[in-house]
This record gives C-alpha cells, structure tokens and sequence, in this order.
C-alpha cells in the first residue's frame, strides 16, 4: 500500500510541471501588467522600461518561466539597461511558496489575496458535495428500488434534464421562482446576492439562508449524474448472489439494502466524486458571479480582467494542485476499500 | 471436399431453408432499429429538427438586420404581439435574436467538434498506435490538459487570443471575429475524453491479426491507421461527437455568460444571457427564452446520442 501510494504521488508532481507550463505558456497574452500596476495615471516610457526589468518582463519566457518557478533572489538584476546587473532579485519562486505580489492589490502577495477567498469557496463546496453524495445517495437507491414504477421513469427524465441544465439557467430560474415569485407571492423568500444582509451581519444564519441557491445551482448537474450512476450500480449488486444468499436466510430487507448491497454500490461512486472536482470548481466561477459570492471563482474573473498574472496564476495552480491531490486521493481511497485494486 | 459438400448438404436441408429465411440484416439497419426502440431518442431527434428549422427555417421571415436592430426608445417592452419574446435592453426583439442567436451557437457547436474531433483522433491514434515515448508523451499532455476546469482553461484561452480577428463578411453576412476564436478554444479544451477513448480503441485494435496480416503484406503505418484501424473504431467517435456538439454549444453559453465569448451586434444564446442576471426580476424574458433553447438543444442531443450509443455502440454503455 506504501509503495502504491508513494508512486502515485510521484506520478503526479510531473503532471504538475506539465500543467504548469501549459498555463503559463497562455499566460503570456494576459495584458498589459505594467498598465494594471500604474492604476489610472500613465506610466511614463522611462518607468515602463524599469518597470518590466524589474518584473522580468523582457527576458525570454523560458528564463520567466524559471523565475516563476524558483525565484530570481541568487542573480542580480539589471535595472538600468546597462547589461550589468545591479541588485538581487526578491522573488522566491513557487517552489518556495512565493507566488508573487498581486498588480492589482499592489503591496499584497497573491496567496494572501487568494487566501482570503478561499475559506468562502470551500464551504460552497462542501455544502454542495454533501447535497450531491446524500441526495443522490437517496435518491438513486429509491430509484433502483422501484426500478420501472412511474417515480423511476419520473426520477429518469427529470434527471435526464437536469445533466442537461447550464448551470446559470438553473441559477437564474432558482432566482427567480425563490427569490422574486416567492416575495410577490408573500412567502418567506431566499436572498440572491452576496454572502450576508450587511444591515445583520455575518453570522451563521445569514451565510446558511444565502448560501442555499448558490449550493443548489451547482449541486444539480452532479446529483443528477451521480443519482443516475447509483441507481445502476445498485440494480447491478442487488441481482448478485451473495444478496440472494442474504435474502434466503431471512435477514430483514432494510439490513440487505442498506448494509449488504450499498455498501458494494457505493465504491464506483469514489471515484466519480474524487474525478468531478474540476467540474465542481468551475461550476462555481459562474455560480460565485451570478450570486455576487465572494469566492476564489469571482476573484479569478476579475483578476483575469486586468491582467494580474501573479493571482491568476497562483488561483489556477492551486486548483489543478487540488484536483491532483484529490486524484491521488480517490485512487488510495479506491484501492483501501476495493483490495482487488491494491492486489492486482 | 465436394462430396463432403454434398453429404452436408443433404443432411441438412431444413436447417438451410430456415436459416436462409430471415437473411441477415445489414448493419444499418440492425442499428436503425435498435436506435427505433428508445423512444427519448427518437423524441430528442425530433426536437432536434424543429430547433434547427427554428433557428435556420427562421430566417426566412425574420431579417437578420431586424434582428440586430436597436430601438432604445420600446427597450425592455414585455412580451406582446409584436415581440412575442419582448425587447432586450436596447430594444431589439428577442425572438428574432433568438432565432440569429440559435444559429451562431449550432454553428459554433458543429464546428467546435469537427475540430475536437479531428484533434482527439490525431493525439489518441498517435499514442495508440506508435506507444512508448510518444503515447506517455501525448498522454501525460492529455492529463495535465483534463485536470485545468475547463471553464478556467477557456477563459484563459479566451484572453490569449484575445479579439485579434476582424469581422468577418460570409453569404452577405457580417459575422464577429470572436466567433472563429470561440469556436478555435472549444475545439481546443475538449479533444481530451475523445483521445483517451480513440487511443483505448487503437491499443485493442492493433493487437488483431488482420492488422499483423496488413503489416506483413508492407502496408504503410498511415494506412494502416486510416483504412484499417480507424473504420473500426468510428462508433465511439460518432457518439462522442454527438455529445461533443451539446457540450460545445454549453460552453460557448458558458463563456458568453461571462462576456468574454461571441461579442455583439453578432447574437448568440449564450451572448443574450450576459447580463440578464441584472434583470431576474424586471425583465425575466430576457434570459428565459435564450435559456430554454439552450436547454432543449442540449437536451435533444443528450437523448440522441444516448440512443446512439445503444444503437451502435453497446458495449460501453456508462450510466
């Protein structure tokens, strides 16, 4: 199991490498970063120059790329234009934790600004993988319980539509039937924008009452997916032998369900929630701008805007860390509970 | 051997009669009728005829100049007979733009898949075919493309190449450039699955004998991929397509949505929902129409290639 893991883990630090080039490669036509980093005056010709020494902007993009990745502190700069270097370099390299200063918020390293933002995603997040997994959970088993009733057929089509949903079409509709006909029709009505009513503060309650449609637009298209998956794996084991063998020997049909044949249905979904991450996170850059939710998705939109490559950067190479951890993650998790894997 | 013929022959004469009576069904037809038995297919290809004779059928009452019209003064009118589907925000009618915008966006699909497709096949077949270095090589490349959300990695490519391209002008129409770019970066982020597949197909195909036999006879690697191995495999890459075309048409929606897709005179679905979330409330058919279409098509697909794939490819059915 050691051995497995720890070659995983090896395979997925190149991966990282590969990713990370292929983003900053796209990064090069972001903008202008010295017009982001001079706000609203015009930078004068000489400072520009300074300027983009300083950044390191006019060097080949194989010696940026370097710079990004381990730091330009053990060579000197040339700031000057002279081709003699002058003083040493402050970056550190994202290999040492240092993703750079963001050109927008200027004076503030990128992980800090990032930081910020993603305490709000995560929960976001979590919310909406406890929604999926229980709500398909519940009701893909109802579904291959019933299998052809009408609520199976019923379940199939609705779920049918909801796999087909953009996501902000569902935002908008969940928007509007909650929110606005709920309030004309004088029934207790959901918040839509921001994470809490500033005239009551941020607390448990309000981030819980605003965060209901945001979860529910991006949970849809997964539950309906997963609740799919369920109901199939669920049929699958139920006509199995070893199930047979449970129900001949009398044992109450809640425990064979429940106990003997969720439990064996349950593990393909590991994987399909450890691989959905990348789905989940980009649901929820258009999920955090229709809903004003201040998360990691809605600083990536307007960051991308005006060009701030330290953050963007930082945002995008966080993420694809957590979908490869997340992988490593759902195949150790694969293996532990199928030995079939581990063994073969 | 003849007499051996013969003898068969005479020993069995029924059972040749009986087998001769149904004479088998050519391939087509076989498919034909299994993709005849899922009715949400069949309902989905349907649809699928009346959106498109909507969007292009509609062209024939509506002028395109209509539809890009602006009139601030009725902006934001609601549905009535004169504009069935209201008036956007500068006053253009939202049915006709409906019906321009339903254009653009299957194009963008169709030909986002061609080139998805024909991408998927060229790095799937490579690394099926040669292996080693040039398969983990393209693979790892596949990997690290598939873990980046593709949302992200469309905004990004989005901003890359940027509005560099001038309108264009085609059968008397003036289209903006940011199509082409649209359709480029979808075609661009979503040849993954589709290579993945392709090349799972060449690394079972090519162990067969008739390729050992292809070989042996100096047929060319080329060849070999295109004539031999390639035919044998369209199946999953027709049904691949399928889908490929709704999610392409989600993704321009998507990219659109947020401003950086198809940019105005030139209607998209996609491109008439930017904004709308300002109008849940005063204005709900601004988004609503555009919003429904993109879901029936996505839809409509969605059951087609379901059906599809049962028709012609039953044995990797997912869910």
């Amino acid at each position: 199991m050691t051995r497995y893991i720890l070659h995983r883990i090896l395979q997925g630090i190149p991966l990282l490498f590969f990713i990370s080039i292929i983003l900053f490669v796209l990064m090069m036509n972001m903008g202008d970063p010295i017009a982001t980093m001079g706000g609203r005056t015009a930078t004068r010709p000489a400072d520009r120059e300074r300027l983009k020494r300083q950044l390191g902007l006019d060097k080949p993009i194989v010696v940026q790329y370097f710079y990004w990745l381990a730091g330009n502190d053990w060579t000197k700069i040339d700031l000057d234009g002279d081709g003699i270097g002058e003083t040493y370099g402050e970056r550190k390299g994202v290999l040492r934790g240092d993703f750079g200063y963001s050109l927008v918020n200027r004076g503030k390293p990128a992980l800090a600004v990032i930081g910020e933002r993603i305490p709000n995603t995560l929960i976001l997040m979590v919310a909406a993988e406890l929604v999926i997994i229980l709500g398909s959970l519940l009701v893909g088993v109802y579904s291959a319980l019933h299998q052809y009733s009408f609520t199976d057929h019923f379940i199939t089509t609705l779920s049918f539509i909801g796999y087909s949903m953009p996501i902000f079409f569902i935002a908008l509709l969940s928007m509007y039937i909650f929110a606005v006909l709920f309030k004309r029709w004088g029934l207790p009505y959901l918040p839509t924008v921001g994470m809490f009513d500033p005239q009551v503060g941020k607390t448990a309650g309000q981030v819980i009452l605003h965060m209901i449609l945001p979860v529910l637009s991006i949970s849809v298209i997964s539950l309906a997916a997963y609740s799919r998956y369920i109901r199939s794996t669920m049929l699958e084991v139920m006509n199995q032998d070893y199930i047979r063998t449970a129900k001949a020997k009398g044992l109450p049909r809640p425990q064979i369900v429940y106990i003997h044949a969720l439990k064996n249905a349950s593990l393909p979904i590991v994987t399909v929630i450890g691989l959905d991450l990348p789905l989940l996170l980009g649901g929820a850059v258009v999920t955090e701008r229709i809903f004003a939710w201040p998360g990691m998705g809605r600083l990536f939109l307007d960051h991308v805007e005006r060009g701030d490559l330290p953050v963007v950067m930082g945002i995008l190479m966080l993420i694809s860390v957590a979908v490869v951890v997340f992988q490593i993650l759902t195949d150790i998790v694969y293996a532990w509970l199928d030995p079939r894997i581990r063994f073969g | 051997m003849g007499i051996l013929n013969i003898m068969i022959a005479e020993s069995t004469p029924n059972l040749f009669v009986d087998d001769l009576e149904t004479p088998p069904l050519p391939l087509t037809t076989l498919a034909w009728k299994r993709f005849k038995r899922h009715r949400m297919a069949m309902l989905g290809g349907v649809f699928l005829i009346l959106l498109v004779l909507y969007s292009f059928g509609g062209s024939l009452f509506v002028e395109e100049k209509y539809a890009n019209f602006t009139n601030p003064p009725i902006r934001l009118n609601t549905p009535s007979w004169q504009h069935p589907f209201g008036t956007d925000t500068v006053g253009r009618d939202v049915l006709a733009r409906t019906i321009y915008g339903g254009q653009i966006s299957m194009i963008i699909g169709i030909l986002a898949v061609i080139i998805e497709t024909s991408l998927g096949i060229l790095i799937g077949a490579l690394a099926g075919y040669y292996g080693g270095t040039i398969d983990s090589l393209l693979m790892r490349f596949t990997e690290a493309m598939l873990n980046i959300p593709e949302i992200f990695l469309l905004i990004v490519m989005a901003k890359f190449f940027g509005n560099k391209i001038p309108n264009l002008t085609l059968l008397g129409r003036t289209f903006s450039g940011s199509v082409v770019v649209i359709i480029v970066i979808i075609g661009l982020t979503s040849w993954m699955y589709l290579a993945r597949i392709v090349r799972a197909e060449f690394l079972s195909i090519k162990e067969n004998d008739f390729i050992l036999a292809a070989k042996a006879t100096g047929t060319s690697n080329t060849e070999i991929i295109i004539r031999h191995i390639l035919p044998n495999s369209i199946a999953p890459i027709i049904v691949s397509a399928t889908l490929g075309i709704a999610n392409a048409i989600l993704s321009e929606a998507y990219i659109s949505f947020l401003g950086l897709g198809v940019q105005p005179p030139t209607a998209t679905w996609g491109n008439m929902l930017d904004g709308a979330n300002n109008y849940i409330e005063s204005a709900p058919w601004l988004w609503f129409f555009p919003g429904l279409l993109i879901l029936l098509t996505v839809l409509s697909i969605n059951f087609l290639g379901d059906g599809l794939r049962d028709a012609i490819d039953p044995h990797s059915r997912a869910i």
